[in-house]
């Protein structure tokens, strides 16, 4: 479907790739609901996958008194939903993802605050 | 024209038709089409505009004659409760919260709507239905003036105020009511008309005003009550113009209902979403309480909405498409929402906290399927760390629902312990939503909302900084970038309300002992 315009109706999408230093990544903690939503931040395309692990998610998760218990080796990671297995050497582009993709990380037997998925 | 002897004064019927609809006229120099190119290029098809009904019968002689009584009495209550200090006599300054959310998120709308139904006023052809949102078009310009009069009294003793007009167009969270009404505003007349009058003023309005003006009320706020009641009679007004709207456009043409049908799917959907913040204000910000968001949505959505789509079904018109997610959601998107602003309260002109161990007792009772199994747990944790000196401020910037702009905070239909995340491709981009309703309605106009302002990828892009700053300098703060461009006065607009400047000036002008200070701010 379209709009319904009295004039051609064609004008810019704002948040296209090159509107952007770096490209976007979404990443969503899942049973952990204390975060209230998953986060946006732009990563350079060459970041190692690793590096989310190390480097990135500490900082955006470690609050939370699940965070230092996580087995990275045992990490399941969705993309769009679906089961995904990235390598962590590779970079986020090699790894396949683009501009606005969203991610979403299980940690399995962490489930949150007393187990209530928070 | 003929000039038979009339008598000197008409009767009621016949002044209303004098000074309404006697007052249009088709052109002759230029073409109707021409002077009125909006009317009928959404595809409503109208025969007789003179079916238009007006049960009010309102001229605007009369309009001015008893909108300024109004607004004399009006004047006098907020003169007085300057005069009286007013504002002592609230419950507790947390109540200010829901004044702050209010200045910022629903006094900036009455513009928008004031803008929206002059616009329409001007563009119909049918002069019933013009004056109907001219009248309105001022009901919207005096709500803006005197809520911002009743407010500004609060401005002069508490911060979060003082800036309002200049946040609407920036913090993050303003954009969610922002967004709704500059949708509604870029739309058609028909469809504008569907959005504000229909889906919020019909269907939705009562959870808002219900809930601010009941809720001023249990909480010692007699300004703004004052203002409610003044606004109550216009309201029936906007109300009667929404359902009228509708009817009319069901009846002109069967051609018409399935058009009509899709707006109130959508229209319905985002005014749903705008009012999370309702519910979360009055689940959580009001002191004193009146009844729970799910009290409220049952009792005014679920059977008054109820029996007006079981009426609107001889036109063909079913219940909005949204309509069971969203009483499946009365059991949980105030719980989320506060949770948005607990984590986000850093980067908010208002103060957020823990509920007190009463409040949680009553979000018990009231919630009875889900706050125990779900949020207090989730309360308590923060409640012990916060206690601890360790209060959590969210410091990532969310991800946002393409559509309502909201964060992606809410749940899977059927199960509240995963967020329900939505995708759409669109021109080799991702667009995200938080629901069915969202992702729908740009996948029906994706035009439209690939041209979003998103709070969080415009600060991302580099927009929401003063003129001058250097994102690339050394050290360079990005939220501290933000909240200055925002002109917050952080430390006093934002943080916990434990420890604030609004807890610590109440508890002295009333000469109460701050309570035993759990520490909030960082």
């Amino acid at each position: 479907m379209s709009v319904v315009a009295l004039k051609p109706y064609d004008f810019p999408a704002k948040d296209v790739r090159a509107n952007f230093p770096a490209p976007l990544l979404y990443i969503g903690w899942e049973d952990h609901l204390l975060f209230c939503a998953p986060v946006a931040l732009p990563l350079p395309a060459d970041t190692p996958f690793g590096a989310l692990a190390q480097a990135v998610l500490p900082g955006v998760y470690g609050y939370h008194p699940d965070f230092a218990n996580i087995d990275w080796d045992a990490v399941q990671w969705f993309k769009s939903g679906q089961p995904w297995t990235p390598d962590p050497a590779k970079s986020l582009e090699e790894n396949g993802l683009k501009h606005k993709d969203v991610i979403r990380f299980r940690t399995p037997g962490l489930t949150g605050i007393a187990g209530t998925c928070s | 024209m003929d000039a038979p002897v009339t008598k000197k004064k008409l009767g009621l019927k016949e002044r209303y038709i004098a000074m309404t609809r006697d007052l249009a006229w088709d052109t002759t120099y230029q073409p109707m089409d021409k002077v009125f190119p909006y009317d009928k290029y959404e595809g409503i098809k109208i025969h007789d505009w003179d079916k238009w009904e007006d049960p009010f019968r309102l001229t605007m002689d009369a309009y001015w004659k008893y909108q300024g009584e109004k607004e004399k009495k009006l004047y006098a209550v907020i003169e007085a409760f300057a005069q009286n200090n007013g504002q002592l006599s609230i419950s507790d300054a947390r109540y200010v919260n829901a004044l702050k959310l209010f200045i910022q998120g629903v006094v900036p709308l009455e513009y928008y709507a004031h803008r929206g139904f002059a616009h329409v006023g001007r563009h119909f052809t049918g002069p019933g239905a013009r004056v109907a949102s001219q009248m309105q078009a001022v009901d919207e310009l005096r709500h803006f003036q005197t809520e911002t009069h009743a407010l500004s009294h609060y401005n002069k003793y508490f911060n979060g105020m003082h800036k309002s007009n200049h946040w609407f167009d920036r913090v993050w969270y303003l954009s969610v009511p922002k967004s709704f009404f500059e949708d509604a505003l870029s739309s058609g007349p028909f469809e504008f008309l569907t959005a504000v009058s229909f889906s919020f003023e019909y269907v939705l309005t009562n959870l808002l005003f219900v809930p601010f003006m009941s809720g001023a009320a249990h909480n010692g706020d007699m300004s703004t009550v004052t203002f409610g009641f003044s606004a109550q009679s216009d309201e029936s007004r906007h109300m009667t113009l929404g359902i009228e709207c509708i009817k009319f456009m069901l009846e002109q043409d069967p051609a018409n209902v399935p058009i009509v049908q899709g707006w109130i799917d959508k229209w319905f959907w985002r005014g749903y979403r705008v009012l999370s913040l309702v519910a979360m204000m009055q689940d959580y910000m009001l002191p004193k309480r009146v009844m729970s968001w799910k009290e409220a949505w049952e009792m005014y959505a679920e059977q008054n909405g109820g029996a007006l789509f079981r009426d609107l079904a001889r036109y063909g018109i079913r219940e909005p498409k949204g309509w069971k997610q969203a009483c499946e959601g009365k059991d949980h998107i105030s719980h989320q929402a506060w949770n948005t602003f607990y984590n986000y309260c850093a980067a908010a002109p208002f103060h957020t906290w823990i509920p007190k161990e009463d409040e949680m007792q009553w979000l018990s009772e009231k919630y009875p399927d889900t706050f125990d199994q779900y949020y207090r747990p989730r309360l308590e944790h923060l409640r012990e760390q916060q206690e601890q000196g360790n209060r959590f401020y969210n410091k990532t910037l969310p991800m946002l629902c393409t559509t309502c702009q909201i964060p992606m905070v809410f749940t899977e239909p059927g199960d509240a312990t995963k967020i329900c995340y939505r995708e759409s491709d669109y021109e080799g981009d991702k667009y995200h939503f938080c629901s069915d309703g969202c992702k729908e309605i740009f996948d029906h106009e994706p035009e439209k909302y690939i041209q979003a302002w998103l709070p969080v990828h415009q600060i991302y892009q580099g927009n929401c900084f003063k003129p001058g700053v250097d994102p690339t300098a050394e050290g360079f703060d990005p939220l501290a970038a933000v909240l200055d461009w925002y002109e917050m006065e952080v430390g006093r607009d934002n943080f916990d309300f434990e420890g604030s400047e609004d807890q610590k000036n109440f508890a002295a002008w009333r000469g109460e002992e701050l309570p035993g200070a759990t520490q909030g701010a960082k």
